[in-house]
């Protein structure tokens, strides 16, 4: 872990840093910032070098590779030049940490946000049991906002999202799944 | 140095860990071959989704394997070019793909599997196995959930998908113990408290097995007979065909990049 040393006066802030990377956005839902999503888990200087502490979202996700070329792009073209990008895995990433203003993006851009307490734990008829006993299961449609959906697969076009259908309006939806 | 390194030599560590990543990789690989190919569409995305946790697993698992070795030999490296005897994956996960329905059985024995032990790993006593496992069980959690609830969905189906689902079943029951049998590297791994005793988890696994397969209507097959051999690097004809397609690129155009 880096420790942090106290910025000099050309070395940015860690708040500033932070700042910049909530410009850059996700690469495959690009309505949210890397910082919406959750991935940025450390901002500090390790003398006079940045060091960026990335968490993956999903292991395989190949988006990971374009999101710290994406970092890196983004703090050298505000002059950061000394730069090391470190992967962090513990605790692992979870869609508690996207930002509600990261979920209010999702839903304006037609994904619907996680909902809390549906991630998956091995047991779908034990899981389906606790839920039904007082959890929210309702997946709002996104585009008319009725609860009446129905679950087409846990998979969809990118490893956070699972394909939905509303009953009520008809359109299919891609659910930002919970993990 | 980690603890684990002073409990255990490099060498039984490596061993474990090309064991983790080598099965990931594999199934990762032959789920792979279903893309474009499975009965549906949502059934082929999710195919496609469980190969990339699974292979984007085994980067984790090998990764640190190269690591702990300590010759410069990188997650890449131990996937592309090691030969069939170098590897360390149950014989389980090379068996050939079948139809849908054995696809399907091969995955749920082996989700049972996988998330009774990574549960059980998050404990391990070398914290770089313990963050790897956390992570993977959040993955193997819904893996898990598909898998079970479509050999209920296929076992208690038609007539036709009962029968292709029992057959899967019986097809592969033998290739299962073969997961819960301890040698000496699970030993000495065990008594490091990196890993659990393979034989303990056997019970955890009956029992989400058993309930899935009561509910899917199909009967445990009695067979005791167990085939074994890869965890040590002797294995099935199937493995060289695998590694033939996987391997390929980088056997014929060594350290090519796009």
């Amino acid at each position: 872990m880096a420790t942090l040393a106290k910025p000099t006066r050309d070395q940015p802030s860690a708040t500033q840093v932070w700042d910049w990377l909530s410009q850059v956005p996700d690469p495959e839902i690009p309505v949210i910032s890397l910082v919406d999503l959750g991935i940025i888990r450390d901002v500090a200087w390790d003398g006079d070098t940045l060091v960026v502490t990335v968490t993956p979202t999903y292991s395989g996700c190949p988006a990971t590779g374009v999101i710290n070329l994406d970092i890196e792009r983004a703090l050298r073209d505000h002059g950061v030049d000394k730069l090391r990008l470190e992967r962090k895995l513990s605790p692992p990433w979870t869609t508690d940490w996207v930002s509600a203003a990261g979920r209010e993006k999702l839903a304006a851009y037609g994904i619907a946000p996680p909902v809390d307490d549906t991630a998956a734990d091995g047991r779908l008829v034990a899981r389906a049991r606790r839920l039904a006993s007082g959890s929210n299961l309702a997946i709002a449609c996104p585009r008319c906002g009725a609860t009446h959906t129905e679950k087409v697969s846990q998979f969809g076009s990118t490893p956070c999202k699972a394909s939905y259908r509303c009953l009520s309006c008809l359109e299919p939806f891609d659910y930002f799944k919970c993990i | 140095m980690a603890a684990a390194e002073i409990a255990v030599d490099r060498a039984t560590l490596f061993e474990f860990l090309t064991r983790m990543g080598d099965n990931t990789l594999i199934l990762g690989h032959r789920v792979s071959e279903w893309c474009g190919h499975a009965p549906v569409l949502e059934e082929d995305i999710a195919l496609a989704n469980t190969a990339l946790d699974l292979i984007g697993q085994t980067h984790f698992w090998l990764g640190l394997a190269g690591e702990v070795e300590g010759k410069g030999r990188s997650a890449d490296a131990l996937a592309f070019l090691r030969d069939a005897s170098g590897f360390r994956n149950a014989l389980l996960v090379e068996r050939p793909n079948g139809d849908f329905g054995q696809t399907l059985m091969r995955q749920f024995l082996f989700d049972a599997w996988h998330h009774v032990m990574l549960t059980a790993l998050t404990g391990s006593s070398d914290p770089r196995v313990a963050e790897i496992a956390a992570k993977a069980l959040k993955e193997v959690s819904y893996h898990l959930e598909r898998s079970g609830d479509l050999i209920v969905r296929l076992g208690d189906g038609t007539a036709e998908s009962h029968a292709r689902m029992q057959r899967a079943l019986d097809d592969m029951w033998s290739y299962v113990g073969e997961l819960f049998i301890a040698d000496e590297t699970d030993r000495a791994i065990a008594g490091a408290g990196i890993a659990p005793d393979p034989a303990s988890l056997r019970p955890q696994w009956e029992a989400i097995v058993g309930e899935v397969l009561h509910e899917a209507t199909l009967k445990v097959p009695t067979t005791t007979y167990v085939h074994k051999g890869g965890r040590r690097g002797i294995h099935t004809e199937h493995l060289g065909y695998i590694l033939a397609d996987m391997q390929f690129l980088q056997r014929a155009y060594p350290g090519a990049t796009w």
